[in-house]
């Protein structure tokens, strides 16, 4: 996994804070990941996990106040984003990097033809003559599935079901060719089968164009089922990452394996799904020690004084906890602990 | 469109028809009559004026024949103004007081919006403060008391602008400020809610996160959802400016409809009063109209049938 070549996009311990009537809010909370170059990196967390703030305060699309970058590094090919001017951030986004989000009834104008939507995108960024992006914009409409799609350049975003409408927003998306997709929980509010489509479409698309792809969601199948790498988030911080395969078969974290527990098993005869104890922590107020440890069935005397430090997991004492087979992809690696594979918890699980 | 405002107007109809009966009673339940003065008139002499006019006749028969007359968009004459009809008096005045109406609009949403973006732009900031504080004396200022005041101010202590009149262009400049400054006020208001409104929606998070300038964010995506409160008030507030204009017209010496809408009353000319207040039901109903069609055309989640 190590590539000794730079990484598309390096995360160094950043920090977010929202500066509130009610105290400063760590919503992310010294994050470090890198991207790959093609790569699919999964970020799955609770709401409120930090999962979005992350890829949001990257793109400076935060409203600060409240939102304040205490410190922390993203470098884009070597160039720092947070501390970009207004106006060559405004050149990457959209451009380098794209992004979508979870609600497609409400991410699209709905005063603005979705034509003009598209076009402006693509003259924002590119000299370009308005009949020519109208054209490219038209492919690429019919290239994620648009039928008809140089009619719907002339609708409304409210005459397009949901699931269209998050189509519209990826050709969006793609129109300039982003080395980046970062996709806020693409399918959380469509129907499942829409959200089978809807991820197929982001995979092959991916593979066309070549792009690295953040897939930010709460739900663990999804992740899994698209991810080169996972990301897991609590309270602001990465808990757990490594690849979808490692994870699932030997969760190193009490919270990556309370998620994995609490996905719906077709097999199983139970009539309730099992679900994480207690909600996640007030932000302003997090407890000493471990922040999931309050809600953590492993936690130990020492879980609530230190916050545990990164660790990688031993390959040799990796318990079997039988992950779903069939959420783990065909051709994804079983080597245990792979040297990617790094947690925080004290504990031994 | 075309059938939907083909409807409205048909429905106008019976609302013009209940304007006109109510008037027409209503002005004839006040105590006194058009032909009552200090000295009253020898009686064979009224007795004429009234059969001239036809005030002899029972007050059935005299609503039927001015309901006739409507019919054929016929006012009638003045009793006060001789030799002039009520359609003669409001085709002269009118379009002065339409002028004037303009461009108090055209004041109160240059002000309105353009100080309503920067209130919402910068919420919480003295630039918010301070526009929201200058729009509250606005609203709470009366015409009466800021016509003079600006005239004070900008005719007499500098000698800018004409103190009254209805020749030049800079005659418009004052009398439009004083009729406009309060809807300005309410405007900004409304501008800085529907913005603010606006601005927290996904799809301003979406134009941003594609790289649009932030003057594009604004003006293309913003403001379109953001002004159609304004929009709303708008039927209203040109109904009000071009109705309201009465003390403006007074204050600045213009010869608009304004004047002869309240003199009527006070001489009880009853053709007058009857016409003036039905001319201005029809240009209130016609505003609302085009105010709603503005709005189906704003935002095309708004279909009429």
């Amino acid at each position: 996994m190590e590539k000794t070549e730079e990484k598309l996009l390096d995360i160094q311990d950043l920090r977010v804070h929202f500066h509130t009537r009610h105290g400063v809010v760590k919503a992310v909370d010294g994050v470090s990941f890198g991207l790959e170059r093609g790569e699919v990196l999964g970020i799955v967390g609770e709401s409120g996990s930090g999962k979005s703030v992350t890829c949001l305060s990257v793109l400076g699309l935060l409203p600060a106040p409240p939102a304040r970058i205490e410190s922390g590094r993203a470098l884009l090919a070597g160039r720092d984003l947070l501390t970009l001017d207004a106006e060559s951030l405004r050149r990457v986004r959209g451009k380098s990097i794209s992004m979508i989000f979870q609600e497609p009834m409400t991410s699209l104008n709905p005063y603005l033809k979705i034509g003009v939507q598209l076009v402006e995108t693509l003259r924002a960024h590119e000299a370009i003559a308005a009949e020519a992006a109208r054209a490219r914009a038209i492919r690429m409409l019919d290239r994620v599935g648009i039928a008809d799609a140089g009619i719907r350049m002339d609708g409304y975003p409210h005459e397009l079901s949901g699931g269209m409408r998050q189509r519209v927003m990826i050709a969006m998306a793609l129109l300039t060719q982003p080395d980046i997709l970062i996709a806020d929980e693409p399918t959380t509010a469509l129907d499942v089968t829409i959200q089978a489509q809807i991820l197929e479409l982001i995979r092959e698309l991916k593979a066309e164009f070549g792009m690295a792809v953040i897939l930010i969601s709460h739900a663990m199948g999804v992740v899994a089922e698209m991810s080169d790498r996972i990301l897991v988030m609590y309270a602001g911080r990465v808990v757990e990452q490594g690849n979808p395969g490692e994870i699932f078969r030997h969760p190193a974290h009490p919270y990556t394996k309370a998620l994995i527990d609490s996905m719906p098993n077709p097999n199983a005869s139970a009539d309730r799904l099992p679900a994480i104890a207690g909600t996640p922590p007030d932000l302003a107020r997090l407890p000493a020690g471990c922040a999931f440890a309050p809600r953590c069935g492993f936690a130990r005397p020492v879980c609530r004084e230190t916050d545990p430090d990164e660790r990688t997991r031993p390959a040799s004492e990796t318990p079997a906890l039988g992950a779903p087979e069939a959420l783990t992809r065909p051709g994804s690696p079983t080597r245990s602990a792979e040297p990617g594979h790094a947690f925080r918890c004290h504990v031994d699980i | 469109m075309a059938a939907y405002a083909l409807k409205r107007l048909v429905g106008a109809v019976p609302v013009l028809w209940i304007v006109a009966t109510l008037t027409f009673f209503m002005i004839r339940l006040a105590p006194g009559g058009p032909f009552d003065q200090d000295k009253s008139l020898p009686p064979d002499i009224l007795k004429n004026i009234e059969a001239k006019y036809h005030l002899d006749e029972p007050l059935g028969a005299q609503y039927l024949r001015y309901m006739g007359s409507l019919l054929v968009l016929d006012l009638g004459p003045s009793f006060k103004y001789a030799n002039r009809t009520v359609n003669e008096i409001i085709a002269a005045a009118f379009p002065v007081s339409l002028e004037l109406a303009f461009w108090a609009i055209l004041v109160a949403l240059t002000l309105g919006i353009g100080a309503g973006i920067i209130a919402a732009l910068y919420p919480a900031t003295w630039k918010d403060h301070g526009v929201m504080s200058l729009a509250m004396v606005g609203v709470c200022t009366p015409n009466f008391v800021l016509g003079p005041l600006l005239v004070l101010v900008f005719s007499l202590t500098t000698g800018w602008l004409p103190v009254a009149g209805w020749e030049t262009a800079q005659d418009r400049i004052l009398p439009a400020l004083t009729l406009g400054a309060i809807y300005a006020a309410y405007i900004a208001r409304l501008t800085r809610g529907g913005m603010m409104e606006v601005l927290r929606q996904d799809y301003i998070r979406t134009a941003r996160a594609k790289g649009l300038p932030e003057r594009v964010v604004i003006l293309r995506h913003a403001l379109r959802g953001g002004i159609l409160p304004t929009v709303s008030f708008l039927g209203p507030a040109i109904a009000g400016i071009a109705t309201g204009s009465l003390v403006i017209e007074l204050i600045f010496d213009i010869p608009g409809l304004g004047r002869f809408f309240v003199q009527s009353a006070l001489n009880r000319d009853y053709t007058m009063v009857m016409g003036t207040a039905l001319f201005y039901a029809v240009f209130i109903l016609a505003m609302n109209i085009l105010v709603d069609i503005a709005y189906a055309w704003l935002d095309p989640r708004v279909r009429y049938d």
